[in-house]
């Protein structure tokens, strides 16, 4: 196998197939940390002017981890169509680009060839698109999933409400979403991060959620984001579930670090058919973040953002209603500042919908990456604009529990406001039923938690 | 008069009636009317003074207009830290709470980028060395480097440190230099004289600049004390900049976890544990470390045990 370009007469070889992809990609703290980035910007384009030769065949024979050894590999490369790989395993990922961004190619025929795709091909048309690349790529691929609420159409952005508490209080949580509600989050979901990961502790949260949602009707789906066997155990006790959550990673080691494999997702998608509340049929929600891999030794010499094109390819076997990339909450050693995280937010997206997911982004930041609100604000934007399917909603964007920033219970009315996008129908009708939202904007009873005090 | 100074004097008009109004019961004026005019009518006799917005007075201020129920809102706000009932401005946040966040994630960056002051370590009489993470973007980048000592740290500590001691005292900035410049005149005299009073010996205590919890391995293969205390600063939250956090390890050898250590996190005057008590309670730790000649997972074993 030769790998070579030469750029203004200097001449570029790698080694492999892996070498190509990590040095093709957009510069990232992480494959730095890794040793496996390119060593000079030269190099990064040189890289690229290789991968953009590559037929697709070759990246589905060369996976970031051999399929002899890892069930992640395993389970994308047997779920790939071949009647459709045969039609485009000889396309060069250069070409493949050009493919997705052309007026003729419409997002049906990406779908369709969508299934045929393995997390390094999708990884390896990302690294050569720029990011407003990312965004026109993107755009096109509607992604529509139901559980309660139907998430993904055109013209609509949800928010999860995220009403973290640090001891888990009831009255605390309960407090945060009903501001959050007053402000038109929630139709993503109701979802919590509990600190305290009992069954006891979950199910008490999973019941006070289903409460409010009955109490005032609101089309959504609850969620505690504790590990998936704890939600599963609550499930089989009866507690009332509207999405499993787990957290993915790209490879089976680190998916072992996570106490997961794909048995026991199995075991825990087919269990939500049977016990979840809402009418379906998509019940789980995961979420993922470049760099999950290194951090637990994982990643097998591969970069970040093919190990988690890989997390989508897994994701997609359980047919989820929603997936989020936490893009900046792992640190500044994985994305260093708003620039890489920015970048890696638009890719994540892209990655997600190529792969047939309804994607949406937790636009974010620790006080140790260099990043302030204002650069999350432009993602939040920039999300939008390729049609991201929900961002988070968090009292002031500030977590009271997790210790890091995000977007806000503003936020997402401001972003309807400022793009001309909608609540999920089901939840529009409803803020707009109970006199919260009106003609695309919040109403003067809006932005106040006592509203929900009434029933 | 400008915009801004019609708006800086209504925020300062607020702030003194929520202040006469009490903490917590004061509600907004609604923030779509008309600015209000300011008494002043000229710059030249302009008078501000702004009150720290940052105390819990301030944090806990309702800035919905006309709420449903307000006492109610001011319940539903006192049962959680989350930045609850802060109203809004159309869609976006009021001015007050967009400032005090700005305030809040300020003081993190200082933190975080600043650097401890030398008055600070000359106190204590700590020398400085640095970890192999030569400047602060390399810290942040990378980890592994700042768990590593430089040939220099190591010869230095080599050459200044007393040998075999009970315990060694080792303080590192981390992630927040406020962190030490805060705390550690409070939580230092604690613990010297709490471990004398025990009649441990005690090593020639330093400072190390770009400073991660895993370079108390390195440090312990020269030292070689029987219990490592490393006092750092840790990554600031927002609203909390000066939380400070003890390890300590029982013979730290290159290889060993946070498995093999003790934590006690959160020190700081600021909402923590109070550095004083903290102190008090370090000594205690390390004399149970000393007791059974272990730490972290395997003392809670033996402990257990008894």
């Amino acid at each position: 196998m030769r790998l070579r370009s030469t750029m203004f007469g200097e001449v570029y070889d790698f080694g492999s197939i892996k070498e190509v992809l990590a040095k093709a990609n957009e510069p990232k703290s992480g494959d730095q940390q890794a040793g496996i980035a390119a060593r000079s910007a030269a190099e990064r384009v040189a890289a690229r002017e290789v991968l953009a030769e590559i037929p697709l065949s070759a990246l589905r024979e060369n996976p970031a981890v051999p399929y002899e050894i890892d069930e992640v590999t395993r389970v994308i490369d047997d779920a790939v169509n071949e009647t459709v790989y045969s039609e485009i395993k000889g396309w060069k990922v250069g070409d493949f680009r050009e493919w997705i961004l052309a007026n003729s190619t419409t997002g049906d025929m990406i779908k369709r060839a969508s299934t045929a795709l393995t997390g390094e091909m999708v990884a390896g048309v990302t690294k050569l698109m720029s990011n407003m690349d990312l965004i026109v790529g993107a755009k096109k691929i509607e992604i529509v999933k139901h559980c309660v609420n139907t998430i993904g159409r055109r013209g609509t952005i949800a928010s999860r409400l995220q009403p973290n508490h640090p001891t888990d209080s009831v009255e605390g949580i309960r407090a945060a979403t009903y501001e959050g509600l007053s402000f038109g989050s929630g139709d993503s979901v109701i979802g919590i991060n509990p600190s305290d990961d009992s069954v006891s502790s979950v199910s008490r949260l999973l019941e006070m959620t289903k409460e409010v949602i009955d109490t005032w009707e609101i089309p959504t789906q609850n969620c505690v984001l504790a590990h998936i066997t704890t939600q599963m155990e609550c499930l089989k006790r009866g507690a009332p579930v509207g999405l499993m959550f787990q957290s993915l990673a790209g490879s089976q080691k680190a998916n072992e670090g996570f106490g997961i494999s794909v048995g026991l997702l199995d075991e825990a998608s087919a269990l939500a058919k049977k016990h979840c509340w809402p009418a379906g049929p998509n019940y789980l929600y995961f979420e993922t973040g470049q760099g999950t891999a290194l951090s637990a030794d994982a990643h097998y010499d591969a970069d970040q953002l093919t190990m988690e094109a890989r997390i989508y390819g897994l994701a997609k076997r359980y047919d989820p209603y929603q997936v989020n990339t936490v893009v900046g909450f792992i640190g500044p050693e994985y994305l260093y500042d708003s620039v890489q995280i920015t970048r890696a937010g638009l890719e994540d997206h892209f990655m997600g919908k190529l792969t047939g997911l309804s994607m949406g982004c937790d636009v974010c930041y620790t006080n140790h990456a260099k990043a302030t609100q204002n650069e999350i604000e432009n993602l939040m934007v920039l999300f939008a604009a390729a049609g991201g399917s929900f961002i988070m909603g968090i009292p002031m964007g500030d977590d009271s529990m997790l210790s890091y920033q995000t977007t806000s219970f503003h936020d997402i009315a401001s972003i309807r406001q400022a793009m001309d996008l909608r609540p999920l129908p089901e939840f529009e009708a409803w803020l707009e039923g109970i006199g919260l939202w009106k003609d695309g904007q919040l109403t003067a009873a809006a932005g106040d938690a006592s509203f929900f005090l009434r029933r | 008069m400008s915009d801004l100074e019609t708006l800086v004097a209504r925020v300062l008009a607020e702030l003194r009636s929520s202040d006469a109004a009490g903490a917590g019961s004061a509600v907004g004026t609604t923030p779509t009317a008309r600015p209000q005019q300011a008494a002043t009518a000229s710059g030249s006799d302009l008078d501000i003074d702004v009150p720290d917005p940052t105390g819990e007075a301030g944090r806990l201020r309702i800035g919905v207009a006309n709420p449903v129920d307000a006492d109610a809102l001011g319940n539903l706000r006192r049962t959680t830290s989350a930045r609850l009932a802060v109203g809004r401005a159309g869609p976006r946040p009021r001015t007050g709470s967009l400032l005090l966040f700005q305030a809040d994630h300020a003081v993190t960056q200082d933190a975080i980028y600043g650097v401890v002051r030398e008055e600070t370590k000359a106190a204590h009489d700590l020398f400085s060395v640095t970890s192999q993470a030569e400047d602060r973007q390399t810290y942040l980048l990378r980890p592994d480097l700042g768990r590593r000592l430089s040939d220099a740290a190591k010869a230095e500590i080599d050459k200044r440190c007393k040998k075999g001691v009970d315990v060694q005292i080792v303080v590192g900035d981390g992630l927040s230099a406020a962190a030490i410049d805060n705390n550690l005149a409070d939580i230092l005299p604690v613990i010297t004289q709490g471990l004398s009073s025990a009649g441990f010996s005690i090593g020639t205590p330093f400072f190390v600049t770009n400073c991660r919890v895993g370079v108390m391995n390195d440090i312990n293969a020269i030292v070689r004390a029987k219990v490592l205390l490393l006092l750092i600063g840790e990554r600031p939250g927002l609203g909390i900049a000066d939380a400070m956090s003890a390890y300590m390890g029982y013979d730290p050898q290159p290889g060993k976890t946070d498995a093999d250590r003790d934590l006690i996190c959160m020190i700081t005057r600021g909402g923590g544990t109070n550095p004083l008590e903290a102190g008090a309670y370090i000594v205690e730790v390390i004399k149970r470390m000393m007791k059974h000649q272990a730490s972290g997972v395997r003392l809670r074993e033996i402990v257990g045990e008894e």
